[in-house]
């Protein structure tokens, strides 16, 4: 049985350009909107890729600007240098 | 470009030279003397190296985001003054809320930044010990923010005036206050698994991620802004919480039935002191986003099934009484806002009439119980004020000895029966209300013997004096101002006159019939 991990994010011009990333990289994430935040459900496993966020800003994104865009999530974490993941193992 | 520039560390590498990099290993000191309370719960860790912060968070990176979320907070506190921002909320009913948060909450954000400091002393392992550093100070970070960004709102509305004061004092205060001071004397591993997985994980996403969408959705820029500027921490406490749990569990078979009961009870204190949480959602947003029954549907029964799914691999079961939780998201804020109401004279925080809109918004989110148990109590209420007899409860309250909420929520399988549980230890009676808060008395009675009960402490004297104005003096709850409906308030008056300048103001309405 598969099981979402979850990750919110607030609506910020930091946080726009990492939703546009996650739809394009995980096909079967599923984006809901609220006042000033989007929940981003995702089964078993979701990834952001530093390089799917640069291409998006013009610049180098760093992963751990995350810190600065999330706001709550659910799942297993494990950073790396070019990308940042959300799974159950 | 200098090509023999050495290469940029990993992550990783990164992460191990600034943690365990740094630590030292102690040579004319016995580890138990120089971490003296890492043995008495019983919990064994034969390796502390194997932990790791999967944020791989150092503290060079921590000082940088942490000032750039600082920047960006400020440059919205600073916006709030500057234009007038109280006055674009919804409505000043909203700011109860606000109210409840800088009284209940902020103050344990403090204890918790004392707590965190205290475990990045005493726990042996240089991983969780730089984490819990930066969570101590993320925590004292949270405190401040609170206060300056409340600030603003103190300087117009009542309520928040003294609200560290009325956080050591007040009945309905001493529910957060019992909770944190719970887990601050308990050992380090109950700490960690208490406040950062229990809370932290499983439960705080209710305060302050749907709430802080109402505060958003109600034109309050200033509690949205710290609260999610709090909450982007919160994400990486999480974290911490979760792999602390694994930890423990990973290292030792024995730890595990220590950990689940932990698990249970702290998730049932957690979910107790949450009900504060659900009046807020379903009775102090004027424009609302979710129910609270929505609310514990998508963070904790998706979120936390999710979570405790993962779990089981230990042998780790999902919260004793979570159904329980689950049969009164139906109940819970109906019942607690009942609470209020009957009590407003003696709280900080305004009551009202529920009007028709809402009324029918809480019938379509609860269509089970809310035309059922709750419509009619609220429309006799209404003619009850209307003929000039508000009812105020000049009683007071039997207490929960364990969560401390005055005893008003009912059987898990019957909303019109108020649940009553009691255990007797060394002669004397002790009452409940709820098997959860039985079953953590009866683990620890010698712990809850000792609670501070407020209605108790006001017949034992110890709380200004005999009648209902001494004691809100000694609670420094300034009367009619501070207390009572919303309705005919020196708040309502004053939003009244920013809303219609020269208007006359409306006749006040009236006020208790005792």
């Amino acid at each position: 049985m598969s099981r979402n991990v979850s990750l919110t994010l607030q609506n910020t011009g930091d946080s726009r350009p990492i939703i546009e990333a996650i739809v394009a990289d995980n096909a079967t994430a599923q984006v809901r909107e609220f006042p000033s935040m989007t929940k981003i459900d995702c089964p078993d496993k979701l990834v952001i890729r530093a390089g799917s966020v640069t291409s998006r800003i013009g610049r180098a994104w760093d992963v751990q600007e995350i810190h600065l865009s999330v706001i709550s999530l659910s799942g297993t974490v494990d950073e790396e240098e070019d990308e940042f993941t959300l799974f159950w193992k | 470009m200098n090509a023999s520039a050495p290469k940029k560390m990993s992550l990783k590498q990164k992460y191990a030279l600034m943690t365990r990099g740094v630590d030292w290993t102690p040579t004319y000191q016995k580890p138990e003397d120089f971490y003296p309370y890492a043995q008495f719960e019983g919990i064994k860790i034969h390796d502390w190296d194997a932990w790791e912060d999967p944020f791989r968070l150092t503290v060079d990176s921590y000082w940088k985001f942490q000032a750039e979320k600082e920047r960006k907070l400020y440059a919205v506190i600073d916006s709030i003054a500057q234009n007038n921002a109280q006055t674009g909320i919804t409505d000043p009913r909203y700011l109860n809320a606000v109210k409840l948060f800088i009284q209940g909450v902020t103050p344990l954000e403090y204890q918790a930044h004392r707590h965190f400091a205290h475990l990045a002393r005493h726990l042996p392992g240089a991983g969780v010990r730089i984490a819990a550093q930066m969570q101590s100070i993320d925590e004292l970070r949270h405190t401040q923010t609170q206060i300056h960004t409340i600030s603003h709102y103190n300087k117009f509305f009542d309520g928040m005036h003294d609200f560290q004061h009325m956080h050591d004092r007040l009945w309905y205060l001493s529910v957060p206050k019992s909770f944190f001071d719970d887990a601050v004397t308990a050992g380090p591993f109950e700490f960690l698994t208490a406040i950062s997985f229990a809370f932290e994980y499983v439960l705080t996403n209710l305060l302050f991620v749907p709430f802080m969408s109402g505060a958003a959705y109600n034109g309050d820029l200033a509690t949205v802004t710290f609260g999610f500027s709090a909450q982007s921490d919160e994400s990486r406490h999480m974290t911490l919480g979760l792999e602390a749990v694994r930890f423990l569990l990973e290292q030792d078979e024995g730890n595990v039935p220590i950990v689940q009961k932990w698990i249970d009870k702290w998730f049932w204190r957690g979910y107790r002191l949450l009900s504060l949480v659900s009046m807020m959602m379903d009775y102090m947003l004027p424009k609302k986003v979710m129910s609270w029954a929505e609310a514990w549907e998508m963070y904790y029964e998706d979120a936390g099934g999710a979570l405790f799914a993962d779990l089981a691999r230990y042998g780790i079961k999902p919260p004793k009484y979570a159904d329980v939780a689950s049969k009164e998201k139906d109940r819970i804020s109906h019942e607690v806002w009942t609470v209020f109401y009957n009590y407003t004279h003696a709280a900080a925080i305004h009551t009202w009439d529920v009007d028709d809109a809402h009324l029918d918004w809480l019938s379509e989110k609860y269509p089970a119980t809310f035309d059922k148990h709750y419509r009619d109590r609220y429309l006799t209420w209404r003619g009850q004020a209307a003929e000039g007899k508000r009812f105020y409860n000049n009683g007071l309250p039997m207490l929960c000895n364990l969560c401390q909420i005055p005893m008003a929520f009912s059987e898990p399988d019957d909303p019109s029966t108020i649940c009553f549980r009691d255990s007797t230890y060394n002669g004397a009676k002790y009452h409940f209300c709820s098997d959860g808060c039985k079953d953590i008395f009866d683990n620890e009675p010698e712990k809850y013997v000792q609670s501070w009960l407020p209605v108790h402490q006001i017949y034992q004297g110890n709380c200004g004096g005999a009648s209902v104005e001494d004691v809100l003096k000694w609670y420094h709850i300034d009367l009619g101002t501070d207390n009572l409906d919303f309705a005919g308030s020196p708040e309502d008056k004053m939003w009244q006159s920013w809303k219609n300048p020269g208007a006359k103001p409306e006749s006040d309405l009236p006020l208790a019939a005792e």
